[in-house]
């Protein structure tokens, strides 16, 4: 199927789809909304020709026939019941999602400091409307499609607030579930806003349910105020027959710092677009990523880190272990603006090919408009190495063994830039299972992912 | 950045072209535009076999077809294409008898540094002159010819050897390749051709020294080069046109074909006039070179110092088709006041056991803008593949951007492929040790450019070394030296 | 212990060990002389397993077994320790968990439980102390970012972990400091019995005061060239490798 006609379907679905995509939200949402699709009619879903897309082929996953859910739909179990994604020896407070809608049997979150805000996308567009209205919308870059084709379609999701001066404890818990008996698109919208001089830390699973072809488009803004310091780690682990297209939006003003983490596990067809503007002096991003592939997966992540101001740092690392006959794309691009004297920007990007029919394209970029600099980026794609791997040998360790060692050590240094140790210490956990070929699903997970 | 430092930085990159002189010549010209009788007639003033008004014919065809390139990261203003002279000749005799050709133009070369006299000629360097759309002179033929090698005008090979010709033109940069190249495919008027036979190692320096001189025209030249079996080659090219308000169009092409064991070093210094410091003028440089390691363990090495053109816009390639074959990159791109440039290289690794090297150093000052933009490939059945990859950028000034866009393309696990890029600017550090040594500000900033550009312009041929030293000095430093 | 039977080794298409004849019986002390480039350290390379050498001639018995037959973790666990003269950096490798995986692979090879972790940390401690190796080394990856006295340490203590019946110890001297050299030494002669064996490359005569050899070669050219007592060691402090080049070229 070409690409126009799954433009055209858009179309078609948009127009006959619209008394349910404008209902429940509030009016800014569904302005942005026709704008958005207006803009998405011209430009159509990224092919081949743009730039950004060139390692992954979005109308291979567009093209299949896929349910569209416009309005809330209940699920016939509780997930609260079946799926309890635990970390040892770390209380979070969870939020479920299903198929990108905010799930409506959530547990009321207890314990959450005055003022802290976390409900749907929905029910904050309308209760809390100037706060809604303020950040909605504001942080996404609309150069591709994808962009364009959430804000079009996407009706829910989660909402957080946190005040000025709150230092939230407790880590929140996102689970994303995907669970359908046929198969699905689903389009979700979330909002994080932190208040000036206030910490929040998140913990986004991506799991599916059922073994259905799923096509998820995501987008997350992420608003530090001044002095906010943010923790934000998704961990991607879903089978083979899903799609994500995940974007995540940065803003940072002034002194705030943002660790954007990124693990992953499992999927079909990954892409991650992460956008990090650093709008306030001082600012400091941290943006890691680490992806395992092997059989038919792909993986495409693009960073984009616009140094707006002056004096801010921003350091971005990704990592990946390419195994079978999976490809891997990586575009990350430092933009330092004329006025952003004193920058310092350093990016780097490894990949380690361990079978023969895996590919990698890696393209970094950097965009450098002021002087007072310093920046740099790197990008490797090689093998393990073998005066290291014949030393563990010779220590007594199996060339298997002494080769896993040698790819857990390769990703690491990821996995150590988690700053919270349950998290750190369970990520660690999931990937060596995964390296070692076994199951990485979250133990905890009683449901139907393998059957 | 403290004020007067500022100002140094000012007075350093202050240079002025010298090169910028017009030659006063009859040059014959063709009206203005390029439409199919155009490119017919530029084939039947060169009196050219039907084979190869076919070959512009069709790529004329096929440029039809074609957009301007956007993918650069150049501010590229509207060319009307239309508005240009696709063929101006100076004038010249038939048989090109050295002692009938007008003096201006001898004046020109020697002033220019490239005596064609052979007696007075640099020792050890053959030079093919090319002044607009022709070649004027090409010193050494004879001596040369004693051991096989053919080096001669474009125009007179396709007389002269037109199987040779015909085998490899194209055959490297098809005129499918891009824009330009269909451009230059279509109204090519003339360039260098080189045919070094098997098992000869060239025994100077062969040159070709391109001269843009009339008002408004385009030059597009062309140069093919082949290096049998086990031959050797150092091939230098050498760039300049005379300071014009308007801007000039450049679209070249370079072939390169190496074989078996061939090694192939081809220099280049680029000084086209850069535009003013307004940034008004100067050439618009669009130049597809790419080479073939054809051969077992053949090698190419590209060396280039750019420090012309107001708008530079060129790969210089290899792709590595032999077992064991290797190539290098080696380049400086200095850009000043408006100039922008998007440079850089492409390595496709097809044979095993290839190695590639690239080192990319860019300069920028002034408001100027100046891009890396290169691509390793290494191809699915290609095993044992190794590339290098260092690409810096040196920020003089705050008013000047530096870009780096690398691609690597890895479809083999048994290949290693590195990439490293920094940009900065001159350390405070490095400058406070050079003062502390009793070493002035503006000596420092040039004695440190130079060491930055050092690592490249130490793989040109010693006389371009000097040359290149010489340029970068110009173009950046002015009052230092 | 160890029977080297006219060995031949190369790389790619350069030969470098052109004919290794050497006995190692139990309890005894072999010291390797010779001028750089000689074979030493391709020597220790071969005998402990690295595959980028081809063995194109010769045998090698350990223990009445054919050496050359094991791949290289097998060779360790029969006993066969190897001192890198260029010990490698690993980032990433916590040095604990590397060496808690290579003791346990030891003890299963034995037929052994894994130790407890209480037991590990007690045993790593003890020999920790043995070649006062600083344990703030221990959170960090392996050798990665040591100095070279701290990588030569660092085999040492490896060895000890490890309890090897022949060692081979390339260079073991080079890059520790005056009080290193003797702390490392002692801890080496600490370590041996009358069951096991060490072969000790090195350039100079400092290393063999502590540690005496039985025996000593000189390696030359891919050959061992000269055997004699200990006496030959001071010998060539003093005079070199020339006169033995000179014997040669005569013969
Ligand atoms: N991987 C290799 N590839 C090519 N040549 C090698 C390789 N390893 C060793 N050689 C060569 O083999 C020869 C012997 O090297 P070796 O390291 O065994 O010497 P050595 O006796 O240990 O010297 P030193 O006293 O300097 O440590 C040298 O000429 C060396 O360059
Ligand atoms: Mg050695």
């Amino acid at each position: 199927m070409s690409v126009e006609k799954i433009n055209k379907d858009f179309q078609d679905l948009f127009v006959q789809g619209k008394e349910l995509l404008y209902n429940g939200v509030n009016d800014l949402m569904n302005e942005k909304r026709e704008i958005a699709f207006n803009r998405f009619i011209e430009g159509g879903i990224p092919d081949k020709k743009n730039e950004n897309y060139k390692n992954t082929d979005l109308s291979k996953i567009y093209e299949r026939d896929y349910n569209v859910v416009l309005n809330y739909h209940r699920q016939d179990v509780d997930l609260n019941d079946v799926f309890t994604c635990d970390v040892p020896n770390l209380d979070t407070h969870l939020v479920l999602t299903t198929n990108g809608w905010y799930y409506a049997r959530n547990h009321e979150l207890s314990g959450l400091p005055d003022g802290v805000i976390v409900c749907s996308l929905q029910e904050a567009s309308i209760k809390h409307k100037d706060l809604f209205e303020k950040h909605y919308g504001k942080y996404t870059i609309s150069d591709n499609g994808v962009t364009d084709l959430n804000t079009a379609f996407a009706q829910d999701g989660y909402f957080i607030y946190v005040p000025e001066n709150v230092i939230l404890e407790k880590t929140i818990q996102i689970v994303n579930l995907m669970r359908a008996n046929a198969d699905l698109m689903s389009f979700q919208r979330n909002l994080i806003i932190i208040g000036k001089n206030s910490q929040a830390k998140f913990m986004v699973c991506d799991h599916a349910l059922s073994s259905v072809n799923f096509l998820s488009n995501n987008l997350t803004e992420i608003c530090a105020e001044e002095n906010a310091v943010v923790d934000y780690y998704q961990l991607q682990s879903q089978t083979l027959k899903c799609s994500l297209v995940d974007s995540v939006f940065v803003n940072q003003e002034k002194n705030s710092n943002v660790l954007n983490h990124t693990v992953t596990l499992y999927g079909g067809l990954i892409r991650n677009n992460i956008f990090t503007k650093l709008s306030g002096e001082n600012a400091e991003n941290h943006t890691y990523g680490m992806y395992l592939t092997d059989s038919v997966q792909h993986v495409d992540n693009y960073t984009y880190i616009d140094h707006a101001s002056a004096k801010c740092f921003s350091k971005e690392n990704f990592k990946g272990v390419l195994d079978d006959k999976s490809t891997v794309g990586f575009t990350g691009r430092i933009e330092v603006r004329p006025d952003s004297q004193q920058t310092e920007a350093y990016q780097n990007n490894n990949n380690l090919l361990i079978s023969d029919d895996a590919k990698v394209f890696t393209k970094p970029q950097l965009v450098i408009d002021a002087d007072d600099v310093k920046c740099s980026h790197g990008a490797t794609v090689g093998q393990i190495d073998e005066d290291a791997l014949f030393y563990l040998r010779s220590r007594g360790i199996g060339a298997k063994e002494a080769r896993m060692m040698m790819v857990f050590a390769f990703t690491n240094e990821i996995i150590g830039k988690i700053r919270i140790e349950p998290i750190r210490e369970r990520v660690a956990q999931l990937v060596e299972k995964r390296l070692r070929g076994e199951d990485s699903h979250c133990d905890a997970c009683k449901l139907q992912c393998n059957k | 950045m403290a004020k007067d430092e500022d100002e140094i930085i000012e007075n350093v990159t202050d240079g002025e072209y010298k090169y910028g002189f017009v030659t006063d010549v009859t040059t014959e010209t063709i009206g203005k535009g390029l439409n199919e009788d155009v490119v017919r007639l530029i084939s039947k003033i060169k009196k050219e076999p039907e084979w190869m008004l076919e070959f512009r014919l069709k790529a004329f065809r096929h440029w039809l077809t074609l957009e301007v390139p956007t993918w650069a990261y150049l501010d590229l203003p509207k060319i009307d294409f239309q508005d240009v002279i696709y063929y101006a000749a100076p004038k010249v005799n038939e048989d090109k008898s050295w002692d009938d050709v007008d003096p201006e133009i001898k004046d020109t070369f020697n002033k220019l540094g490239i005596p064609l006299e052979e007696q007075m000629a640099l020792s050890g360097i053959a030079v093919d002159a090319v002044m607009d759309s022709i070649s004027v002179k090409t010193t050494f033929k004879d001596t040369l010819a004693e051991k096989g090698i053919i080096f001669c005008s474009f125009s007179e090979a396709v007389l002269n050897h037109p199987d040779l010709v015909q085998k490899y033109l194209g055959s490297v940069v098809s005129y499918r390749d891009n824009f330009y190249a269909a451009l230059n495919s279509a109204v090519f008027s003339d360039g260098s051709f080189c045919y070094i036979p098997k098992g000869v190692r060239c025994p100077m320096e062969l040159s070709t020294y391109f001269r843009i001189n009339a008002a408004e025209s385009g030059q597009f030249e062309r140069t093919l080069l082949i290096a049998d079996d086990d031959a050797y080659v150092s091939y230098l090219e050498g760039c300049t046109a005379p300071q014009r308000d308007e801007n000039q169009l450049h679209a070249a092409i370079v072939e390169i074909i190496a074989k078996d064991n061939a090694e192939v070093k081809y220099s280049t210094v680029q000084n086209w006039y850069p535009g003013n410091k307004k940034g008004e003028g100067g050439i618009y440089n669009f130049v597809t070179k790419r080479g073939l390691c054809e051969g077992f363990n053949s090698r190419i090495t590209w060396t280039q110092v750019e420090t012309g053109s107001a708008i530079t816009w060129k790969y210089p390639s290899t792709i590595l088709k032999g077992d064991n074959s290797s190539s290098e990159f080696y380049s400086v791109a200095v850009t000043n006041n408006y100039q922008q440039a998007d440079t850089g290289s492409k390595m496709i690794h097809i044979g095993n056991n290839t190695k590639s090297t690239i080192v990319s150093k860019g300069i920028s000052a002034g408001h100027s803008s100046n891009a890396y933009r290169g691509l390793v490939k290494v191809a699915k059945k290609c095993k044992g593949a190794r590339n290098f990859s260092q690409c810096d950028s040196l920020l003089l000034g705050d008013k000047c951007g530096a870009h780096t866009f690398p691609g690597l393309d890895v479809q083999n696990p048994t290949a290693i492929v590195e990439h490293e890029a920094t940009t900065s600017k001159i350390g405070e550090d490095q400058l406070f040790y050079c003062n502390q040594r009793g070493i002035s500000t503006e000596d420092a900033i040039g004695l440190i450019v130079n060491g930055y550009a050092k690592e490249v312009i130490n793989k040109m041929p010693m006389e371009f070394a000097v040359e290149a030293q010489k340029l970068l000095q110009i173009s950046l430093e002015g009052s230092v030296g | 212990m160890l029977e080297i039977k006219d060995l031949h080794a190369k790389v790619g298409d350069k030969e470098i060990l052109k004919g290794v004849n050497l006995v190692v019986k139990p309890g005894e002390v072999h010291a390797i002389m010779g001028p750089n480039g000689a074979g030493k350290s391709t020597l220790s390379s071969v005998l402990a397993g690295r595959e980028v050498f081809d063995v194109t001639k010769g045998e090698v018995h350990f223990q009445g077994k054919d050496l050359l037959a094991l791949p290289a973790e097998d060779r360790a666990r029969e006993g066969v320790f190897m001192s890198f003269q260029y010990p490698v950096e690993i980032p990433g490798v916590n040095t604990v968990n590397f060496l808690k995986t290579a003791v346990n692979e030891h003890r299963k090879y034995k037929g052994l439980e894994p130790l407890a972790a209480g037991a590990f940390l007690k045993l790593m401690r003890e020999k920790q102390a043995l070649v006062e190796m600083d344990a703030k080394l221990m959170n960090r990856s392996v050798n990665e970012g040591f100095s070279g006295g701290e990588k030569k340490k660092n085999e040492i203590f490896q060895m000890a972990m490890l309890e090897p019946k022949l060692s081979i110890l390339d260079e073991t001297d080079s890059g520790l400091d005056i009080d290193a050299l003797r702390i490392v030494s002692q801890g080496v002669n600490t370590l041996k019995t009358p069951e096991t064996s060490t072969i000790v490359i090195t350039h100079y005569q400092r290393l063999l005061d502590y540690i005496v050899p039985d025996v000593v070669h000189v390696l030359y050219d891919g050959r061992i060239v000269k055997t004699a007592g200990r006496e030959l060691v001071a010998e060539l402090e003093e005079k070199g490798y020339d006169w033995i080049k000179k014997e040669l070229e005569e013969h």
